[in-house]
């Protein structure tokens, strides 16, 4: 039996860049702290444990409301048709799962209180919690944990909801606080799986009148003005009540409008606040800032003269000085990537490839050279017009590869038409996106995979699908890691893409609020916030 | 009587032909609507799921007649983003936009015209020049760097009104004015600057106008002369501006209302546009087309009010 020990990194549920935002990247960090106060921990936030740090800042207060801006509205509010990051770091307050995703990237049992998986790594035998309440008041029981699970891997009849759950055989629950599910094939991504929200028997109302077993309880939305949450009284996990009595969150399309709420006092937090926007706040405020997981990099079309030749890819590479973009648009805040993994993804993470590409003009006209573009070439940069942040970076690559002659030239285009032309139809040669990372490795260096449907790098290795199929099928974790390390080199030496960096995420709320914990994806434990007097 | 009848048929033909202009420009833009609701890492299951609920495995040509036939019948269909049906949301963004373009044109007219006509009667003198220097600026200014800076001094430094939000009027009248105000204000300053100007312009010539010099030898009032004879006259070209301005409003509230995060129509007409929701933009685009083509006919009506020669000519 193996027992629950590896340290898994949660994914956001969807690319940041999902937002139809105005605000451009989220991503762009912010030095720690404008004004007073925590400089603590810079990963994990101001501070990890509630309870014994509130007495130091002068007493925490029962109640209150926090009003957050929110850029963009949910997209649904039924968690198992909803893909929306925003969506998903609102709603996730209202929904648990047998698992929730810690601070540090583990799993941490939440409905489940252990699970154990057979020798073959097929069966997974959970454990639930007694006592667990939803929202109107029913029990969750076993009973629960199957329909959720049916309708997510389609064994309900139905077409399936989730991928990740599309590997599931059967499911059992021989009584009513124990869940068994039995897997087709191994597959060493389905317990990070897990964290999907349970939602109650037969109830179909979840997009209308969400009802989870979480901390807060869903009150009203009003589209286009705010989607409001309620202290859930009956919490099942008393350690971690909430303290707060209400969330607002406030739709404020306009990022600069949402930095002047918060200074004028109207709103009390704004997540992903810009480095522009924390500058302004002044006194009475408090930035947190963490990696956040992301992936930002100039994809490559490989399959496109003269980007197929492996030559001009790494030509290209050597050409530009991540470093300069990380000081420019990022403001310093951003770690530099070599290949498509972040090390918030501690276990899987492999070190050293940033170094493989050190800016070197020479080597990259050698290259040129030896490709067959001694005077260079002319290349499209297409950039989704709203991700400032992602403009901006194209702005000083196409800058960096004047030097070496390639001629770049920058295409924005509308969000709708980049998901439609560039990511559906590979009808690109260059672009930059910031991809987030998820729950699990595979799904994100499955996306190089040559039989992805949407794997619009056009990259096409047999040795790499190879790889990270059987990324998928070991359990070993030790022997997994490895795989994927390996991948993750093929995409390094392979240039498939600019992989540039994974920019800090900054949350500013003013000051007496605390509590906030940093994640490695997005998402906003408001059970844990508290205000102080 | 053919009056009227002229003008609902081009109130018809208008209105088919925005909407037909609406749905070909859709065609051409690429975007799938259940991808960009669902983003880039959209689970192929949960894209299906969604694509068939919004309908989109039917061609789209066969979508659009069908929302033709409903809409004549008077069912305006539903949304792609928002699953409900689109004469409710409609309906509830209105009043929204509805007040704000009203209080603004109310701004214009309430500090527009008398400022008109004090740079004319001053014209010339010092306190004229600095006012018309100030219209200057005022048609220079972009309404969401205005609205910024109304938000920096009035919300943020005095914070006499909020920074953002709506409060229905249903509820609480005195705080609707409140939320509202600022933004109608950044609404209506380039329009105030053009009425200033153009009455102006307006009032000078007719100030050398042959009727003036008879009212004035005839021996009347200065102020009778102004208010009864040359302001009546003038109105006529202003009206037309005021007619052109409030259809400005509507496209101005686009700014204004993502500035303020106001949930009127100017932001869900953005929201759909980018979400390419078609059924919901149709019918927006309908209502803007009917509220614009009625105004032009209210103003056609005033036309006849205020001048009796054009009601005489038909």
């Amino acid at each position: 039996m193996l027992k629950l020990k590896r340290s898994l990194v949660l994914g956001g549920s969807a690319l940041l860049a999902a937002s139809l935002a105005l605000s451009g990247c989220g991503g762009n960090g912010n030095k720690e702290g404008s004004g007073s106060g925590s400089t603590g921990a810079p990963a994990s936030g101001a501070t990890a444990s509630p309870a014994p740090s509130a007495a130091a800042s002068g007493g925490k207060i029962e109640g209150g409301t926090v009003r957050v801006a929110m850029a963009t509205e949910p997209d649904n509010l039924d968690p198992y048709l909803s893909a929306a990051t925003d969506t998903g770091s609102m709603m996730d307050n209202v929904f648990d799962g047998l698992f929730e995703g810690g601070e540090n990237s583990e799993l941490v049992p939440a409905i489940a209180e252990s699970h154990t998986v057979s020798e073959d790594g097929l069966t997974y035998t959970f454990a639930l919690r007694q006592g667990v309440k939803f929202h109107d008041g029913s029990d969750l029981t076993s009973e629960d944990v199957y329909y959720s699970y049916a309708k997510l891997s389609g064994l309900n009849g139905k077409e399936p909801l989730s991928s990740k759950f599309a590997a599931i055989e059967s499911i059992d629950a021989p009584d009513d606080y124990t869940v068994v599910v039995k897997l087709k094939e191994k597959d060493a991504a389905f317990l990070a799986a897990n964290i999907v929200a349970i939602v109650p028997k037969d109830y179909e109302e979840q997009s209308a009148k969400p009802i989870g077993a979480g901390p807060f309880k869903f009150s009203a939305y009003a589209p286009g003005q705010q989607l409001v949450l309620e202290k859930n009284e009956s919490f099942y996990n008393k350690e971690q009540a909430p303290t707060l009595d209400r969330v607002e969150f406030k739709f404020m399309p306009d990022a600069n409008a949402s930095v002047l709420a918060l200074k004028s006092g109207d709103i009390d937090m704004v997540p992903g606040i810009s480095s522009q926007g924390a500058l302004q706040l002044g006194d009475g405020f408090r930035i947190v800032s963490g990696p956040q997981n992301m992936v930002q990099l100039m994809a490559l079309n490989n399959s496109v003269e003269p980007l197929n030749d492996v030559k001009i890819r790494q030509a290209i590479n050597f050409a530009i000085d991540k470093d300069v973009i990380i000081r420019t648009v990022a403001e310093g805040n951003g770690v530099k990537l070599g290949s498509n993994m972040s090390p918030a993804m501690k276990m899987y993470y492999q070190e050293g490839l940033e170094k493989r590409y050190e800016t070197n003009a020479e080597q990259a006209k050698q290259l040129l050279k030896e490709a067959g573009y001694e005077q260079g070439f002319k290349l499209t940069i297409t950039v989704p017009s709203n991700y400032k942040f992602h403009v901006d970076t194209a702005q000083v690559i196409a800058e960096q590869l004047k030097a070496v002659g390639i001629e770049a030239t920058i295409k924005q285009i509308e969000w709708s038409s980049w998901l439609e032309d560039v990511y559906n139809k590979a009808k690109y040669e260059a672009t930059i996106v910031g991809l987030t990372g998820k729950l699990d490795p595979h799904e994100v260096l499955g996306r190089y995979d040559s039989k992805y449907a949407k794997n619009f790098f056009k990259f096409s290795s047999p040795e790499y699908d190879e790889l990270v199929g059987q990324g998928r099928l070991e359990i070993d974790p030790e022997k997994r890691a490895e795989l994927y390390k390996q991948a993750q080199t093929m995409l390094t030496e392979q240039a498939v893409a600019v992989y540039i960096m994974d920019p800090s995420r900054s949350v500013a709320m003013k000051d007496g609020l605390e509590g906030f914990k940093m994640y490695p994806i997005q998402k906003y434990d408001f059970a844990a916030l508290y205000y102080t007097k | 009587m053919r009056f009227y009848i002229r003008k609902l048929a081009a109130l018809g033909s208008t209105v088919l032909l925005v909407s037909v202009i609406t749905f070909l420009v859709f065609q051409v833009l690429p975007g799938d609507p259940a991808e960009i609701v669902l983003g880039v890492d959209a689970d192929p299951h949960q894209l299906a799921e969604l694509r068939k609920t919004m309908g989109l495995d039917r061609p789209a040509a066969e979508r659009y007649w069908s929302w033709v036939k409903d809409a004549a019948a008077g069912d305006l269909g539903q949304s792609l983003r928002y699953h409900r049906p689109v004469a409710d949301i409609v309906a509830e963004r209105l009043p929204v936009t509805a007040s704000l373009a009203i209080l603004s044109l109310g701004l214009t007219l309430l500090i527009g015209v008398p400022l008109g006509v004090y740079i004319a009667r001053r014209d010339g003198k010092l306190p004229a020049l600095l006012l018309s220097a100030f219209t200057q600026l005022g048609l220079a200014v972009p309404s969401f760097w205005l609205a910024f800076i109304l938000i920096l001094v009035f919300s943020v430094t005095f914070k006499w009104f909020p920074t953002y939000g709506y409060a229905p009027w249903s509820e609480n009248p005195a705080k609707a004015l409140q939320s509202l105000f600022l933004p109608s204000l950044a609404l209506a300053v380039p329009g105030i600057a053009v009425v200033i100007r153009y009455l102006r312009n307006t009032l000078l010539d007719q100030f050398r106008m042959d009727y003036v010099r008879t009212a004035r030898s005839k021996g009347l009032r200065e102020r009778i002369v102004l208010y009864r004879h040359i302001l009546r006259n003038s109105l006529v070209p202003v009206l037309t501006i005021v007619g052109l301005l409030i259809a400005d409003t509507l496209g101005g509230s686009i700014v204004v209302e993502n500035v303020f995060a106001l949930p009127g129509l100017g932001n869900l007409l953005i929201t759909s546009i980018g979400t390419r929701d078609l059924p919901l933009l149709q019918t927006m685009v309908l209502y803007i087309a009917v509220i614009v083509v009625c105004i032009n006919f209210i103003v056609d009506m005033l036309y006849r009010v205020i001048d009796p020669r054009i009601r005489l000519k038909r």
